[in-house]
């Protein structure tokens, strides 16, 4: 209830229309149902055969005029009925897509990235269609059955209660047909993805399969997984197979005793009480209390499959970003300094293990600030309290001074530039994808940057240059040549805070170390923290701080920790071993 | 659907597919289809032709009354026609029964009859995946071939469900339908064809201007969904960049014309069915008013029946009416979805067709005892001993004893024909040697060890496994007999114990933890929260990278082969966790021929031989002292001072 509620928000300025539409359909609905009663006492004078032709004309006017009002009606009931429901979809589509963008790191973390797309497209699909059917055909489809109920009392009397039995017996079949069968369904339905899970999973280790020659073994393991997923299909699908024969033994049912005790009562009253134009409108509205059974039966299945995409949209749109621009904020950075105290931080609150523990630091404006920690060791959840993209559990962090938490969020993330570990480019020109550091950036602040990064290089060598267009992922151009691209849209910014998170892992170490001295040379009171795997890429660093499990193991220069640190002389020698020439 | 279709043309399906689709169903359950058929047409029948008995009805009923006219009481008009009426009304109430019958019957065999055709249908394609060759693979991406798993089978689950019985009921319909018309008035027969045709041109007019805007619709969709896919995904790059503003208003922009075209499509598609109901019901008032007139202008009638035209003959016309126009849209409504799950019936035969991958092979693995002469004799059980079975043309058999011997002769190959990207491959591993592949992406590493067991097979040159030619062997057995750890590590869903015992099948719960213990996985394992029966899904997605490799290099271990491939298995795995890693995989490489393929030299440096690949050529080889002494690019990589990928 509450998601309907808060969906129904969504409807905006299609308010209007999402009420003309029903309010057309209950007016085509009348019109279709006075045509079978005019079509009666039509039926009733030919049959009499005392009506001229005049008369005759004018009764099948009235009947062409009231079929074209419908006609009318329904096109009208039609039109807003897009127009709201498509309209819907678009401030669905819009309402998720703004929430998403002010989603934190902790906010997409929990929802995963491909889940996010789905709710925004398919899921808002199903409901558009639920939305659909609710403004069109659930007001049809009650309406039609209760018009066509009192259209038929009032015209047949004693007759019509035929009804009062036929339509309770169908409502209960439906009823306990859908009862049984939609809790079946909902669990094949889980089943069934599964099974398509799997597949996916073979194909992507079909390497895997093939070298152990588990070729009949996962076959046989797919059988029987599909054949489960066959049976209980089967079960549910009985049940609802015994929908059509329902439906027909009520019209049948219906049409018999029209035809047994309707022609009776015609001649036993003298066509008093019934009549032969009766007699076919009676059926005629009989035919529509079912079919409008029939289809709400159907409605209500559409509406339970897509309560569960409405309840996906809702949680996304409700999702409250956990990190949001404070009042007053500041929004001019002093300088690069970079202070943790008492820095405690977990991912989630429920966690156990704290990511970072207890970080004490201080980092002076133009610095270059190693760090070193193997995988795990919350290398780069320390640097992503910077910018505040996480906020700390306890403690502070200070930038230029002053605790992060007070400024301005983009003043904040465009004096700290992130060059990211899972980096992506988008679609667009270098140019474009470039210009992302900064909109107004001239072509000779641009090439300027490339050139800090080592990437103008091998940006001159491709025929298009700066166009040249990145495809989608970056996928046209080496790892390297991302990461260079990356740096270079990073320096654009002219940030007081540069944080490379293993920017240059795909990079040799030669074009590295051009690109560290080129950022001494050229942005000395820049702050630079490296995230690196490489202790070529931080030993001529001013400070070193070697992570190990969230804590800080180490701080000092490369001959310090060569001297002092356990972990940093392990790693050291690792990559040194053997014979490293000079 | 709109997902699944999106990106792929929708080309119109072969004109065999739908007979195959149909030859597929009926050759596989003649019985229940016959049935279905038989029941199908009775039901259908079963449903119109009461239109012929309220005629009978209505007859009787008009005798009744002229004969009251002339001075008959009711009582005694009943009387008179009361048996007549319940012949009619028994004769229709056994009819109905009939029908009901054959409904209950058709819904029902039809829904399981579908059910074991799309398990059927998987189970087909699935195993026939199974036997394709890696190139497959390797060709088609896996977002397509899921996408015949999901989209297709359920379009075609539809076209078996919905659209083809709906076809044969509404075919079986519209000719009962036309015969009862022409039974009772030609006249009025043409009346409602006129109309239908009315109704047929209306509909083709607006259906395509729909289709049209729905093309357009389906293009603006695909629009939104890849910018919100790119967007997203990119999530953390836009926060960084503060660049949310500027992605909101793009997206609003697409997201409006989406909407536009969205509207436009589903107006056309939205006013079809009142146009339709109502030219139905203009139809209704015509078939009344022209009947009414040609009832009272006393019109000769002509019809089968040789009735005259009266109002018993009209009523029925007005359900007739009805049911024809019905029919008429229903076939001109699954039209649309019979292409598209045709297209989708050819895309999944496509797949069932393809050519499996060919094994002349005949020489397989064994399990052998050894007597102290060295002579192999072949056993039932695992002994530890492998050999190879080598059956000869003359009907002896000789067995050859496993040793991991592999030698490649000037071995060219290419993936394509015509573009050789191997060239003059010569290599020589001994028994326990470890080979070591190095070069930049695309210098042909992986293809090597993709030769060996066979994924792929060489254009010129021989490979020779102790002393055997790999073609000779069967694939299996040779696949059998190499392990094999790649860069990226897949795990299936099921514990980690099932994960390990995928080496070997029949592997007791001991030899999995032994093979833990080895892999120096085993202290992770039991740290977890169910030890070894912690079910892992998504692809071990709750484990570290190292952790997840480790249990790769578990699996690889309990198998046990004599030969091991190292597919980069530790170069997404960070030095601290490589060191753990390493340890299992020394383990694992102990007394086996190995090929290693890394990008970080560290891994590499104790092989008993290094081969530098570029652009397909072995460049340099030899030990890693051997190679530091010749100052060439293995040098200059080890220095730093190059980096293939650049």
């Amino acid at each position: 209830m509450k998601t309907i509620k808060r969906l129904a928000k969504c409807i905006g300025v299609y308010k209007k229309n999402s009420i003309l539409s029903p309010i057309f359909v209950s007016l085509e609905v009348i019109m279709e149902c006075l045509i079978p009663f005019v079509a009666s006492k039509l039926l009733k004078f030919i049959q009499d055969g005392e009506i001229e032709i005049p008369t005759l004309s004018i009764y099948g006017g009235i009947l062409v005029a009231l079929a074209l009002l419908s006609l009318t009606f329904g096109a009208l009931a039609g039109t807003h009925c897009s127009i709201a429901s498509c309209g819907f979809a678009k401030n669905l589509r819009k309402e998720l897509y703004e929430n998403s963008q002010n989603f934190s790191f902790e906010n997409i973390d929990k929802f995963s990235s491909s889940s996010l797309v789905t709710r925004m497209t398919t899921d808002v699909t199903n409901v558009q269609q639920s939305f659909m059917m609710i403004i069109r055909t659930a007001i049809r489809s009650p309406l039609m059955f209760i018009f066509s109920i009192i259209m038929a009392f009032s015209l047949a009397g004693s007759m019509a209660v035929i009804f009062v039995i036929v339509v309770p017996i169908l409502l209960f079949a439906l009823l306990m047909i859908m009862k049984k069968a939609m809790p079946i369904f909902k669990k094949v339905f889980k089943k069934y993805d599964r099974l398509n899970s799997s597949v996916q999973e073979n194909i992507k280790g079909m390497r895997v399969v093939k070298s152990f020659v588990r070729e009949d073994y996962e076959s046989e393991k797919f059988r029987n997984a599909s054949e489960d997923v066959r049976n209980d299909f089967i079960r549910a699908e009985k049940i609802l197979a015994y929908n059509n024969p329902v439906m027909q033994l009520c019209m049948y049912a219906l049409m018999l005793f029209v035809c047994f005790f309707g022609s009776r009562l015609i001649i036993s009253s003298n066509e008093a009480a019934f009549d032969v134009g009766k007699f076919s409108a009676l059926l005629t509205y009989g035919m529509q209390i079912l079919s409008s059974l029939m289809m709400l039966s159907m409605i209500f299945v559409m509406l339970t499959m897509s309560g569960e995409s409405a309840r996906r949209i809702c949680e996304v749109i409700d999702e409250k970003s956990t990190i949001t621009n404070p009042e007053n904020a500041i929004t001019a950075v002093k300088n690069g300094d970079i202070d943790f105290s008492n820095v405690n931080f977990k991912y989630a609150k429920r966690a156990e293990k704290y990511a970072l523990e207890n970080i004490n630091l201080h980092i002076s404006s133009g610095q270059t600030v190693g760090i070193i920690g193997g995988t795990g060791s919350s290398k780069s959840s320390l640097i992503q309290l910077i910018p505040r993209l996480y906020d700390v559990t306890d403690g502070s962090v200070s930038v230029g001074g002053i605790d992060v938490r007070s400024y301005d969020l983009d003043t904040l993330r465009n004096e700290v530039a992130v060059v990211l570990q899972k980096n992506v480019l988008f679609s667009g020109t270098i140019k474009e994808n470039l210009r992302w550091g900064n909109e107004f950036a001239t072509d000779e602040e641009i090439e300027h940057v490339c050139k800090l990064a080592c990437a103008d290089e091998f940006i001159n060598s491709f025929p298009n240059g700066y166009d040249t267009y990145i495809e989608q992922g970056g996928t046209n151009v080496s790892g390297g040549q991302k990461q260079r691209l990356c740096i270079a849209r990073a320096l654009l910014k002219k940030p007081k805070i540069l944080i490379l998170d293993d920017s240059t892992s795909a990079v040799d170490t030669r074009t590295d170390a051009f690109i560290r001295k080129a950022m001494r040379d050229e942005i000395p009171n820049t702050t630079k923290i490296i995230i690196a795997q490489r202790i070529s890429s931080v030993e001529d660093a001013d400070m070193i701080i070697v992570l190990d499990d969230g804590k800080i193991n180490g701080i000092g220069t490369h001959e310090e920790l060569i001297a002092t640190n356990a972990i940093y002389n392990e790693v050291y020698t690792s990559q040194t071993k053997g014979a490293k020439m000079e | 659907m709109n997902k699944g279709f999106r990106g792929r043309p929708m080309k119109k399906a072969k004109k065999g597919t739908l007979g195959r689709v149909l030859k597929f169903l009926f050759s596989s359950y003649k019985l229940p289809l016959t049935v279905v058929l038989i029941c199908m047409i009775l039901s259908t029948i079963a449903q119109i032709c009461p239109g012929v008995f309220q005629q009978l009805i209505l007859e009787k009923v008009q005798l009744a009354l002229a004969d009251m006219k002339l001075g008959m009481s009711p009582s005694g008009a009943l009387e008179l026609y009361f048996d007549d009426i319940t012949v009619i009304c028994l004769t229709l109430l056994a009819v109905y029964v009939v029908g009901l019958i054959s409904s209950f019957i058709y819904n029902r065999t039809m829904a399981i009859t579908t059910q074991k055709f799309l398990d059927k249908l998987r189970n087909t394609m699935f195993g026939k995946m199974q036997k394709l060759p890696i190139k497959y693979f390797d060709t088609h991406s896996h977002g397509d071939i899921m996408s015949y798993y999901t989209n297709d089978i359920d379009t075609l689950r539809q076209l078996v469900s919905q659209s083809v019985p709906q076809l044969i009921m509404s075919a079986v319909t519209i000719i009962t339908v036309l015969v009862l018309m022409l039974y009772f008035s030609v006249w009025m027969t043409l009346i409602v064809i006129v109309g239908v045709f009315a109704m047929i041109i209306v509909t083709k007019v607006i259906g395509g201007g729909s289709a049209k805007y729905f093309v357009k619709q389906q293009k603006a969709l695909g629009k939104v969904e890849g910018y919100v896919e790119e967007m997203i995904h990119g999530q953390k790059v836009v926060k960084v960049f503060c660049h949310e503003e500027k992605s909101i208003q793009e997206f609003t922009a697409l997201n409006d014309k989406l909407c536009e075209d969205a509207t436009s499509a589903n107006k056309y598609a939205n006013i079809l069915m009142p146009i339709m109901n109502n030219i139905g019901h203009i139809l209704y008032a015509l078939i009344i008013f022209i009947g009414g007139v040609l009832v009272l202008a006393e019109v000769p009638n002509i019809s089968l029946s040789g009735k005259p035209l009266d109002i018993s003959t009209l009523i029925p016309f007005i359900g007739f009416s009805k049911s024809f126009t019905m029919n008429i849209s229903q076939v001109s409504q699954q039209f649309n979805a019979i292409a598209m799950a045709l297209a989708g019936a050819e895309r999944i035969f496509e797949v069932i067709d393809e050519e499996p991958e060919v094994d002349y092979g005949y020489v397989t693995l064994v399990n052998a005892t050894e007597d102290k002469q060295g002579n192999l004799t072949e056993s039932e059980k695992r002994t530890g001993i492998w050999a190879w079975k080598h059956p000869h043309g003359d009907g002896s058999v000789t067995y050859t004893k496993v040793r991991g011997d592999v030698r490649l002769n000037q071995v060219d190959f290419g993936y394509v024909e015509d573009k050789i990207v191997l060239h003059d491959i010569s290599l020589y591993a001994e028994p326990g040697q470890k080979i070591a592949f190095v070069g930049a992406t695309g210098a042909g590493k992986t293809t090597i060890t993709n030769l060996i067991n066979r994924f792929y097979d060489i254009a010129d040159g021989k490979i020779r496994y102790d002393g055997i030619n790999i073609n000779k062997i069967k694939k299996d057995d040779l696949r059998r007999s190499m392990g094999i750890v790649l860069q990226d590590v897949n795990l299936f869903t099921g514990t980690v114990m099932d994960n390990i015992r995928y080496g070997k099948l029949d592997a007791t719960d001991e030899e999995c933890i032994n093979a833990a213990k080895r892999a120096n996985a085993h202290s992770f394992i039991s740290m977890l929260p169910d030890g070894y029966n912690t079910v892992l899904s998504g692809d071990g997605s709750g484990l570290s990278q190292g952790q997840r490799q480790l249990i790769s290099i578990a699996r690889a271990a309990v198998a046990d082969p004599p030969v091991m491939i190292l597919d980069e298995a530790t170069s997404s795995i960070d030095t601290r966790t490589e060191a753990i890693v390493s340890a299992g995989m020394d383990a694992l490489m102990q007394g086996r021929t190995v090929f290693v393929i890394a990008h970080r030299l560290s891994t590499i440096k104790n092989s008993n031989v290094i081969m530098v690949l570029d652009h397909g050529r072995i460049i340099e080889r030899g030990s890693h002292e051997d190679l530091l002494a010749q100052k060439g690019k293995y040098y200059q990589l080890y220095t730093g001072s190059f980096d293939f990928d650049e």
